[in-house]
């Protein structure tokens, strides 16, 4: 008998980008029907301007530099992205990306502004204050046995406020902000890439060796998941910790050191931001950024693959950086986070997604078997 | 001092309400990580009432439209929760934190564009509420009585003796420790999760509009409810999933993070000079260091987080 050929709807990669390309379009049209509902004069524009961004300018210059802009947030956001990825498949909630990603801001600022260290140590301060908050949530897993969720949740509000404290003391004594590196310590921003690609970008001073760099970590992470041992121990920890366990794999440490590397992406996702000197940290803030949560957003929408958030984490900051340009007296700019919240929630889906559909095409093969066999019992009679 | 018990009671309330909630949602086995989102909505629901309210309405007709209000809007939003994790048996945690993310989300773009509507340089997110707030106080020498103390209270205990007292109650918690079981003396699993996960809808609403209305007279949405739906969840978890146990474990969180609004009150705790931002932390440190203590030995649900299936045995 011959080998059936397998449909390309079986493989998994397929469905995966399937099923997000679906998430991606109902959150959208559900965006597109809430903006309807405010204003049905602008909604059709406003929906256009969110997907366009920055191609909203005419000039391709502008173009160009906005690009590099939205790029310049992507890099923090696929780190984050991979530290909630990490934890996930070693089956860990990380929410605490967002705290990490505190931690590793403050860490990096305070380096940067009030010791004036070069660019690197404050590259290394951020993953090493993300690790060491991403670890104490795995110590209370591992010892306590505190649901990661809760003890992540509480850690993201208590940093919060800690970075607050310790980054008011760099902080410009007029307003809310910290000081700016260009002018405190222009050695700690992260050197920019060669002169053509700067040129690419039409000069934007923000796009920083950040970008390849956080690509590469991504390519890293994969190796690392699905190609060395310790990955290896670290996925089957997740799957069940009792028979990693039996093993002879130290389940503790596993959890551990999953969330210090989770912590340490996220941390140094932060660092990759503010030491563009892109933004400044605000140190009044009383909520915590979302660059962390919007970080669970872009693992799922990914399916849960290193290179697939690549593309996600793109499209997820394409889209928050699209938010900030629709017309403010109609609209307001949190239409982005509501579109990307409920593609994070359209993502619980596609467990049951995948589920129906091969469902459907195991039915389909084999009514198509079926008739095979008919047709073939059939031909059989006729040269009898 | 009458001030910062005032301040207690009142966190303490919502902290019951909420974790109320998730009580009731775990016992029937799904994991309610999204109640902080529920209660936003329960909060935009209470708000609007009270804002569209004219101030002249009676106090009592006030109190319940606004109640209803809160505990339909955090009803219907606890539904997506429901449905994607009964139904569809997607990841509870993943659907809880879209909740959550949703929840503020839709919140502010909602109040915005109301705000905007009515007049274009308003782009604010804050809903302001000072005379409809008088309606829920009672001053009694001094001491604010807040008729929603009342209300916790009330659900305390209603939920000790539905939980324990009541066929239903016992059904429900049945499912959370073994829906298989459960079902096989033919007690419908997925109604009774339904059940749950609508009445911590209900709880959780209902905190939401106490939480907004606690303290201040306007509520700014892009904040959401700053991290107090998993203070209810750590509250719950220290409460070992007993009504009395949360109520205890909810008088004493409430306890610190009242401290944190009327800590200038006190001549000693002023001489510390200690930050603001220490007594913000208060809540979440003493929580994390609880939980560390207490979740070793932890009583929760069998089956929760687990998605029902007919065929698994």
């Amino acid at each position: 008998m011959k080998e059936q050929k397998r449909s390309l709807l079986r493989n998994n990669a397929v469905q995966s980008l399937l099923a997000s390309l679906l998430c991606i379009l109902i959150g959208l049209l559900v965006g597109y029907i809430v903006l309807l509902l405010i204003n049905p004069a602008g909604a059709g524009e406003a929906i256009v301007t969110i997907v366009k961004n920055f191609m909203t300018y005419s000039r391709r210059n502008a173009q160009l530099k906005y690009l590099g802009s939205t790029l310049v947030k992507t890099a923090p956001l696929l780190m984050c992205s991979l530290s909630v990825l990490f934890a996930y498949k070693v089956g860990l909630f990380n929410i605490g990306a967002a705290g990490q990603y505190v931690v590793g801001a403050g860490a990096s600022l305070y380096c940067a502004l009030a010791w004036g260290m070069p660019w690197y140590v404050c590259l290394l301060a951020a993953i090493v204050a993300g690790a060491a908050l991403g670890a104490v949530s795995g110590l209370l897993k591992a010892y306590c046995n505190v649901n990661e969720v809760i003890s992540c949740i509480m850690l993201n509000w208590i940093s919060l406020y800690m970075v607050n404290t310790l980054l008011s003391l760099v902080k410009e004594s007029a307003s809310p902000y910290t000081l700016t590196l260009a002018s405190t310590n222009p050695g700690a921003i992260l050197p920019a890439l060669p002169a053509f690609c700067m040129a690419w970008f039409s000069n934007n001073q923000y796009v920083t060796i950040a970008i390849p760099l956080s690509v590469l970590i991504a390519v890293a992470i994969w190796v690392l998941l699905e190609k060395t041992k310790l990955g290896y121990e670290l996925k089957a920890t997740g799957c069940n910790k009792f028979a990693a366990k039996y093993c002879g794999m130290r389940e503790n440490k596993n959890l551990i050191l999953t969330m210090a590397i989770a912590g340490a992406l996220a941390g140094m996702g932060a660092a990759m931001l503010f030491l563009t000197g892109f933004e400044q940290w605000q140190c009044t803030q009383s909520s915590i950024p979302g660059m962390g949560f919007n970080g669970i957003a872009a693992a799922f929408l990914g399916g849960l693959n290193p290179l697939g958030t690549v593309l996600s984490s793109y499209f997820i900051q394409h889209i928050t950086n699209g938010g900030a340009y629709v017309d403010k007296t109609m609209y307001s700019a949190q239409i982005s986070d509501f579109i990307s919240a409920l593609i994070i929630y359209l993502c619980g889906f596609v467990l049951f997604f995948k589920f129906a559909l091969n469902n459907w095409l195991d039915r389909r093969d084999e009514k198509r078997a079926k008739a095979a066999q008919a047709g073939a019992s059939q031909e059989g009679g006729k040269a009898e | 001092m009458i001030l910062l018990s005032q301040y207690t009671l009142i966190f303490a309330s919502v902290l019951v309400l909420v974790a109320l909630g998730g009580c009731f949602s775990e016992h029937s086995g799904v994991i309610n990580i999204g109640l902080e989102g529920i209660m936003v909505m329960g909060a935009l629901g209470g708000a609007l009432m009270m804002k569209f309210l004219p101030d002249s309405t009676p106090a009592i007709a006030m109190i319940l439209l606004v109640v209803l209000a809160a505990i339909l809007l955090g009803m219907v939003y606890s539904l997506l929760l429901a449905v994607a994790a009964i139904n569809f048996k997607a990841d509870q945690t993943l659907v809880g934190t879209a909740m959550n993310l949703l929840g503020t989300a839709a919140a502010t773009v909602f109040v915005k564009a109301m705000n905007t509507a009515e007049s274009v340089d308003n782009v604010s997110s804050t809903i302001q509420y000072i005379n409809a707030k008088k309606a829920f106080l009672v001053n009694i020498g001094g001491f604010e009585f807040n008729w929603f103390m009342l209300m916790a209270l009330i659900a305390l205990v209603a939920a000790y003796v539905v939980l324990y007292k009541t066929r239903f109650g016992l059904r429900l918690m049945a499912c959370g420790e073994h829906p298989q079981a459960a079902d096989s003396v033919g007690i419908n699993v997925y109604k009774m999760r339904y059940a749950g996960v609508l009445i911590s809808g209900m709880l959780g609403g209902l905190g939401g509009i106490v939480y907004i209305t606690a303290g201040v007279s306007e509520w700014k949405f892009e904040n959401g409810v700053a991290g107090f739906g998993f203070l209810a969840l750590a509250v719950m978890i220290f409460g070992q999933w007993k009504p009395t146990r949360i109520a205890l474990a909810a008088l004493l969180f409430g306890f610190f993070r009242a401290l944190g609004n009327v800590y200038t009150g006190f001549d000693f705790l002023k001489a510390l000079e200690l930050p603001s931002s220490v007594y913000n932390m208060l809540p979440y440190i003493i929580s994390l260091v609880v939980l560390a203590f207490t979740s070793k030995k932890s009583r929760a649900p069998k089956a929760e987080g687990i998605p029902y299936d007919k065929g698994q045995r």
